[in-house]
């Protein structure tokens, strides 16, 4: 009898608690992904009340359309530079940090600054005054100290200046996030592991670097590549604001949101492709899950 | 002890750091939950005051919600609150919605259920055929003929006026005389010799000619330029000739020649990479005629888009601003009543609209004839270039298909692309959006 009153009372603080939140589950994503596959199955343009039911129809025009499946290769040429190229770089700001014996604290707030900025302005700022093009932008004048001519670094596809430019954007706006988790993971490695490697006679500097703080750093470093691809499967600011009427540099978020909310107002189309989109993500995911073993709890091993 | 027992070793010692942490700091995640409340507290107060684009507490009881792109030129918001605020029967609340992409933002609200009531935009035929907007044939009737012809034909949509035209907006080529001059140049009138121009007159300081950042403004000028058309009468696809084919390959040719404004911090439609001297030419509007003029004085010409080949002409953009009434508007008799009282009353706020601020000419005869300042120098050639060259809006031609042509700029003339590929995936675009409006 006991046990059913403590089972219910644990049962309303479990409604109490997570009620709200499913609430807004519910209304928010899943009614959402409801409509969405039904609006998937229908022609519904400038409406998300429609009539005309086609079946499968936008799937095969989404899965034909060059596109969009440019988009994905998009993305995936972003994922695959900015992943890397964000997990060495703050990894590096990380063991630098960690080095410093005084003003550690200043450094750290002033690489994990820009991690308060938005995507937009940072975008409208390298834009307009880093990667401008004419001669007084930030990067054609230290082109010009060495003679270099001035660059239109968003104009022209080819050669493709404008990956420089955005993912240097989101270089400078994450790196110092990553920079904080890696730090916490450094000062995690307990000290006599490194007496004992200098013991063992292991040289300083790369030797250990390789063999005790890098695997030490296994779990942080999973994670935060993890983190790395969610962002940039969710990257749409920068492509946005800075690739203005191209038909190249669009991931399938900017894509899609040309189709569904911009002038074509396809929400049939639109919501078929959103959902192909999810269906890749949870694939993705299961397949990393599998690899990098990421989520697998400890009593598994 | 084999790797893989020392990894698992490791994280869980990993893990006891975690934990002890977090223990440690047991307090400070209580003072985080109330400090959210808090702020989630804000947000809600916050929310009481924001603009929610609905009337405070108006005397009437009655608001109106309008939608405004932010226009470049300075005081125009301010005039636009001005008029709003002078209408009396209902609080007018202006969005004054800034960014490159006010169709966009203006699409997508039209669906929802908190729609302006109405909005400036371009007559296009999709609006009409989903019951977005309604007729103003009744409001409009009495001023009918006092409109120029073309602004009424462009706004009228299977038989019935949909929209109060406000401004009508020439976009031309902007040229520095003296630049021309020391150069041995004329005033360029093929495109061929537009490209031997910005050629010439490209200096380590100075481009020689700025199209925009994108270049898809001359998308519309560089089909008419060709000898053709957007549509035919009977709503097919006409853009896709030889010439044009030809025109694009020339097109890229400028723009690899170097002599082209790239990537500059303002776009077209501000005259101020013009007015800083970063180019010599520059494809702009009339409303910048007077900031301008205030830049280079009469050091300044205009000219026409060139005729792209031996067979084309000419051509200008006669574009402009149209009011509209969404059918969605909570009181659609109140709606137009504001319409018909600003855009068709009240003459003398239209006149400062027009001139106030940038040049636009008046789309009424009877206010384009007391407009003095259009009436001399550089702003009355500009009239007569849109009287003899100019090509009013298309309704049919939407926006869709408007994108689907930019998207050949990119391809065949930012890109690599080959043009008739080009414009063969723009084909199909416009096609389905043709087949989508007109069976």
């Amino acid at each position: 009898m006991a046990r059913t009153s403590v089972n219910k009372a644990t049962a309303r603080s479990f409604w109490l608690f997570t009620g709200p939140f499913l609430i807004g589950l519910i209304v928010f994503v899943y009614v959402p992904i409801g409509w969405s596959a039904w609006l998937s199955l229908f022609e519904a343009r400038s409406t998300v009340t429609p009539t005309t039911f086609v079946g499968l129809d936008n799937y095969v025009q989404m899965l034909t359309d060059e596109a969009f499946v440019d988009s994905l290769v998009t993305f995936t040429v972003f994922a695959a530079i900015v992943t890397p190229v964000t997990w060495a770089f703050s990894l590096t700001l990380a063991l630098m940090v960690n080095r410093l014996r005084f003003m550690r604290a200043f450094f750290r707030s002033v690489f994990f600054l820009p991690t308060a900025c938005s995507f937009v302005a940072a975008s409208l700022i390298w834009k307009m005054s880093v990667f401008s093009g004419v001669r007084f932008g930030l990067a054609n004048t230290v082109l010009g100290w060495f003679g270099i001519d001035n660059i239109a670094w968003l104009a022209s596809p080819d050669p493709p200046w404008y990956w420089l430019v955005i993912v240097t954007v989101r270089l400078w706006l994450q790196s110092g996030f990553y920079m904080i988790l890696f730090l916490a993971a450094l000062q995690n490695i307990p000290p006599s592991l490194y007496e004992a490697a200098a013991i063992d006679g292991a040289e300083r500097g790369w030797q250990t670097f390789r063999y005790i703080t890098l695997p030490q750093l296994r779990a942080t470093s999973t994670a935060v590549i993890l983190l790395l691809l969610i962002a940039a499967y969710q990257a749409f600011d920068e492509f946005f604001n800075l690739l203005a009427k191209t038909t190249w540099g669009r991931p399938p978020l900017v894509e899609l949101y040309f189709t569904a909310l911009g002038e074509n107002q396809d929400y049939g189309r639109g919501s078929a492709g959103a959902l192909i989109l999810t269906v890749l993500i949870c694939v993705v995911t299961l397949l990393q899950g599998k690899f990098l073993g990421f989520g697998r709890g400890e009593e598994e091993k | 002890m084999s790797a893989p027992g020392r990894e698992s070793e490791n994280s869980r010692d990993t893990r006891g750091g975690d934990s002890s942490g977090v223990n440690s700091t047991a307090w400070d995640r209580r003072s985080v939950l109330r400090a959210a409340g808090g702020l989630a507290a804000l947000g809600a107060l916050s929310a009481c005051g924001s603009n929610t684009g609905r009337p405070v507490g108006g005397s009437s009881g009655k608001g109106l919600t309008q939608y405004f792109h932010a226009y470049g030129e300075a005081g125009t918001e301010q005039a636009i609150r001005r008029y709003a605020k002078d209408f009396g029967k209902a609080e007018v609340t202006t969005q004054w919605i800034t960014g490159t992409n006010f169709e966009s933002k203006l699409f997508s609200a039209l669906l929802s259920s908190d729609a302006p009531d109405v909005f400036e935009f371009h007559p296009q035929i999709h609006m009409v055929k989903a019951r977005q907007i309604v007729p103003l044939d009744d409001i409009i009737a009495p001023v009918k003929d006092d409109f120029h012809a073309a602004d009424i034909a462009s706004h009228t949509m299977d038989g019935k006026i949909w929209g109060i035209r406000m401004i009508d907006d020439p976009k031309f080529l902007y040229y520095r005389k003296s630049l021309l001059e020391k150069a041995g140049l004329e005033p360029p009138t093929t495109l061929d010799a537009l490209i031997e121009a910005a050629a010439k007159l490209t200096t380590d300081k100075v481009k020689g000619l700025y199209l925009g950042n994108n270049l898809s403004d001359i998308a519309r000028p560089m089909v008419w330029s060709s000898g053709a058309e957007l549509l035919t009468p009977t709503n097919e696809i006409a853009y896709h000739t030889d010439e044009l084919v030809t025109g694009l390959r020339t097109l890229r040719t400028l723009f690899t020649s170097g002599s082209l404004l790239l990537d500059a911090p303002a776009d077209y439609w501000d005259p101020s990479a013009f007015n800083q001297g970063l180019t010599a030419m520059q494809w702009c509007g009339m409303w910048a005629m007077p900031a301008i003029q205030k830049a280079h004085g009469d050091d300044v010409g205009i000219i026409p888009f060139p005729k792209v080949t031996d067979t084309g002409r000419p051509s200008l953009i006669n574009g402009g601003w149209s009011m509209f009434v969404s059918s969605k508007a909570k009181d659609v008799d109140l709606a137009k009543e504001y319409v018909k009282w600003l855009w068709l009353d009240r003459t003398d706020y239209q006149q400062d609209w027009c001139l106030g601020y940038g040049f636009h000419i008046p789309p009424r005869k009877s206010l384009a004839a007391k407009a003095d300042q259009l009436k001399q120098g550089l702003a009355a050639e500009g009239v007569a270039l849109s009287e003899r060259y100019g090509h009013y809006d298309n309704p049919a031609f939407t926006q869709a298909m408007l994108n689907a042509l930019e998207g050949v700029i990119a391809d065949s003339v930012r890109d690599d692309k080959d043009p008739e590929a080009a414009l063969d995936t723009c084909d199909k675009k416009v096609r389905r959006e043709l087949t989508t409006l007109f069976g």
